[in-house]
């Protein structure tokens, strides 16, 4: 048996009246791979933030490598070996990466001159131990999403880690960015390291670890070996009850022109010959890895990138896309990529953030806003997607990722578009969640929207999409069906050269 | 925890600023008027405050507006001059001793529109620097304000522009209301119904708060920035024409340190300067803070040292307090944060 690095027992805890933790045990050996799963507000970050010290428990004992913590301060778990990679890796943009991996322990050494020469070296020693390659002196803010995680982890690893805690590690990784993670992770584990991941990609978290926690509601419901649970067992201790997903069945309709044909676009660097075309009632898939051209599609025909060749048709007329205004006025709506910077004014009101595209025509009389239908466009939309808020004043910031998804969309559905264009719909949604938005995105194209979503999950694209455009280096090179085709086939395409 | 069902009544609320902001006005009256006595509580010194007030009080709404998109105009001290600088201009060459003889009642309204037109295009060219070029909007109007009040002095050469035919809207009154408060007040009414009540208003609050998020929602970026521009100009040219009127003269350098004081009105009312949040309630409350203090510091000084040179005090005060309620407006903010 590994011996435990860290051990907890009995824990409870709860912030102003709710309680977040209840009875919680947990032990987590050394060179193992231990995935956290659960609906978001289960207690996952909570817990995490109990086994960095960030967090003061209510009851409850906490041994780290051997040592019982009466008060664990994040200094004690830091001397332990116990690092946390946030999403954000906490890293400085503006620093070389040896400078990112190394400067840390220089500045904590006290030292005025710094010994470049050193720095180096130990940056180095520290990525030659991941078997990768990364630039020293490139500056972090050049590098890519999966690059700086691994120079996250080699930092970690010059701090004596001994167990890393990851949060959502792969959800902005490339299918091949992926398997070198868990290539790097797997030499780890071999030296003695052990991982705790927290993640919503159910098939990454079978394939990579060996121990499994599931939470809910502030209890750990399940635990044990990985090799016990398939994605059936994982949903069903997730939410407590069993869901099944059924692909979506369209059938075209031979008398309608197209919703949407795209001929030859192009924009130079990124997109060049990009032909397809979309019915209303479809729900059309487009994949591919980052840079190849997916979201760029996107933006191209939402009018935040210009095209500079080809033709766009909306109902068999010509349409000219050249702002994004262009597209709002051709009934097209777009979910974007990243939703916290692009999708929603975190700081403003749930309420405020569904009628911003519609604010213009809620007027009354002198032309003036009306805030008596402000409230009840409100009211219909936070009811009809089922926004689960106290209070639709409260700013958007304090919804859960599926519930902030959905505010996104109310705001687009209520200006009434045609076609929408979702680019990531369910990236840092729960279970339970993603289930309801792809039912969302399936009712809406039975209603007689058209439907263009753009993702890299593949099981995602295979349940609700009946078409799946396949991009690369920016352009169309396969049309795939669903019935088809298979999760692992699509995956080998999706990362095949 | 954000899933926490149960949080505190304030943070509910939202903005709490303004109900504290009221308790801070009133303390501050409250105290003035207990320790200086009638000197500060007295309808004399009501109604010189009342006259003192608008100058600056216009002015801050020009800041707000421009800081609730997220930047700032510091050009409008040098717009209100120019604007004041073309009033004074018309109403001498057109109708003053050795002009063209113009009847007032035509060249006043003249002089206005010119005023008017002059602060116009000052807005918008700061909006063209600002939304169509891209250029940083603290930079873009610290070049415009100079480049203003050089035009100034290149256009008067200098000296003060002197005319007294606007002295009956800095001195007039009406039922007892002066009338550059009644500006302000209609102003202010206006703003209300322009932030609250309008695609425009509403557009400004979700540009200031997320600009990424505000074009990937459809909402025209450089339209907004151009109107909230434009608009902050207008009212420098507004406030220019009060300039005129209260002091019968046009000059280059007048007014500039209404500059840190409107800024600090505005932080002060709740204006968060990096933009989308802050209310015309806050505004106001913060316009009368600051001319409670500006008078009541006054007379305080003077009664401790017996000289005037409590007005160099004043300056200190300002720059202190600013720096006071960012340091505390943060503070407030984090513990908030903290908390949620």
């Amino acid at each position: 048996m590994a011996k435990p690095i860290v051990r907890l027992a009995g824990i409870h805890k709860s912030f102003a009246g709710v309680r977040a933790l209840q009875d919680v045990s947990v032990t987590l050996e050394e060179g193992t791979v231990h995935c956290l799963v659960g609906e978001n507000g289960c207690g996952k970050s909570t817990l995490i933030k109990i086994i960095a010290g960030v967090y003061p428990r209510d009851s409850g004992t906490v041994e780290i490598g051997g040592t019982l913590y009466e008060r664990l301060h994040p200094i004690d778990s830091i001397r332990e070996g116990i690092q946390v990679i946030y999403q954000d890796f906490s890293l400085f943009p503006n620093l070389t990466v040896s400078e990112n991996i190394a400067l840390n322990e220089q500045l904590a050494a006290g030292r005025k001159f710094v010994n470049w020469a050193h720095v180096r070296r130990v940056a180095q020693e520290a990525i030659s131990q991941l078997e990768v390659h990364l630039p020293l002196d490139a500056r972090v803010d050049e590098m890519s999403v999966a690059n700086k995680q691994l120079i996250a982890i080699a930092k970690a690893l010059r701090q004596n880690a001994r167990l890393i805690i990851m949060d959502e590690p792969t959800s902005a990784l490339t299918e091949r960015e992926i398997r070198t993670l868990f290539t790097v992770i797997g030499k780890l584990q071999r030296r003695g390291i052990a991982f705790l991941f927290v993640s919503h990609k159910l098939n990454e978290v079978l394939e990579i670890s060996q121990s499994i926690l599931v939470m809910r509601n502030g209890q750990v419901v399940s635990a044990g070996p990985a090799g016990e649970y398939d994605t059936a067992r994982l949903i069903y201790e997730m939410t407590g009850q069993r869901i099944a997903e059924n692909a979506y069945e369209f059938t075209p309709d031979p008398g309608q022109p197209a919703l949407l044909r795209v001929r030859r676009l192009a924009v130079p660097g990124v997109l060049q010959e990009v032909s397809f075309a979309l019915q209303a009632h479809e729900i059309v898939g487009v994949t591919g890895l980052l840079g190849s051209g997916r979201t760029e599609l996107a933006l191209a025909l939402f009018g935040m990138l210009p095209m500079t060749a080809g033709e766009i048709e909306i109902d068999g007329k010509p349409a000219q896309i050249r702002s994004v205004q262009d597209a709002i006025a051709h009934g097209i709506g777009y979910v974007p990529e990243d939703r916290l910077t692009e999708g929603l004014f975190l700081e403003q009101s749930i309420g405020r953030n569904v009628v911003v595209r519609t604010i213009e025509r809620l007027r009354g009389r002198l032309g003036l806003t009306d805030p008596l239908q402000v409230q009840q466009q409100i009211r219909d939309w936070v009811a009809s997607l089922r926004i689960k808020t106290a209070n639709p004043d409260l700013p958007v910031k304090t919804l859960s990722g599926g519930n902030q998804q959905r505010v996104v969309v109310a705001k687009w559905l209520a200006s009434r578009p045609h076609l929408m264009i979702l680019n990531g719909p369910t990236v840092g949604v729960d279970i339970g969640s993603k289930n309801e938005l792809h039912e969302l995105i399936k009712r809406l194209a039975r209603e007689g929207m058209g439907l263009l979503v753009i993702s890299d999950d593949i099981p995602e694209l295979l349940q609700t999409c009946n078409r799946i455009l396949l991009m690369r280096n920016g352009t169309i090179v396969e049309e795939i069906l669903p019935r088809q085709t298979n999760e692992n086939a699509l995956a080998a395409k999706l990362i095949e050269d | 925890m954000g899933q926490s069902t149960k949080r505190p009544v304030w943070s509910l609320a939202g903005d709490s600023q303004p109900l504290r902001l009221l308790a801070i006005t009133l303390l501050i009256f409250v105290g003035f008027s207990l320790v200086l006595g009638d000197k500060f509580f007295s309808i004399r010194n009501l109604q010189s405050m009342a006259v003192q007030f608008p100058e600056f009080g216009i002015l801050a709404f020009a800041i707000m507006i421009t800081m609730l998109t997220g930047g700032i105009d510091l050009s409008i001290v040098g717009t209100a001059n120019l604007s004041a600088i073309a009033a004074a201009l018309l109403l001498t060459r057109l109708s003053g001793e050795g002009g063209a003889g113009l009847a007032l009642e035509l060249s006043i309204p003249l002089a206005m529109v010119a005023a008017l037109a002059v602060a116009s295009a000052c807005g918008l060219l700061n909006g063209l620097l600002v939304a169509r070029a891209g250029i940083t909007p603290i930079l873009a109007t610290l070049g415009t304000s100079s480049l203003y009040t050089g035009l100034s002095y290149v256009i008067t050469g200098g000296p003060a522009i002197t005319t007294t035919q606007l002295a009956f809207i800095g001195n007039g009154a009406v039922a007892g209301v002066p009338i550059p408060v009644i500006v302000f007040v209609v102003l202010a009414v206006v703003f209300a119904v322009l932030l609250n009540r309008t695609s425009f208003g509403f557009n400004v609050y979700m540009l200031g708060t997320n600009l990424r998020a505000a074009l990937f929602s459809g909402i025209d970026d450089v339209k907004v920035l151009m109107r909230a521009y434009w608009l902050a100009g207008v009212i420098a040219g507004i406030a220019g024409i009060i300039f005129l009127a209260r002091v019968n003269s046009a000059k280059p350098e007048y007014g500039s340190s209404f500059i840190l004081l409107t800024v600090l009105i505005a932080i002060l009312g709740g204006i968060r300067y990096t933009g989308g949040f802050g209310t015309v309630a806050g505004l106001l409350l913060s316009v009368l803070t600051i001319q409670f203090l500006s008078t009541g510091l006054n007379m305080l000084m003077l009664e401790l040292s017996g000289s005037s040179a409590a007005i160099f005090f004043r300056q200190f005060a300002w720059g202190g307090l600013l720096l006071a309620v960012m340091v505390v407006n943060d503070y407030v903010e984090r513990r908030r944060q903290r908390a949620t």
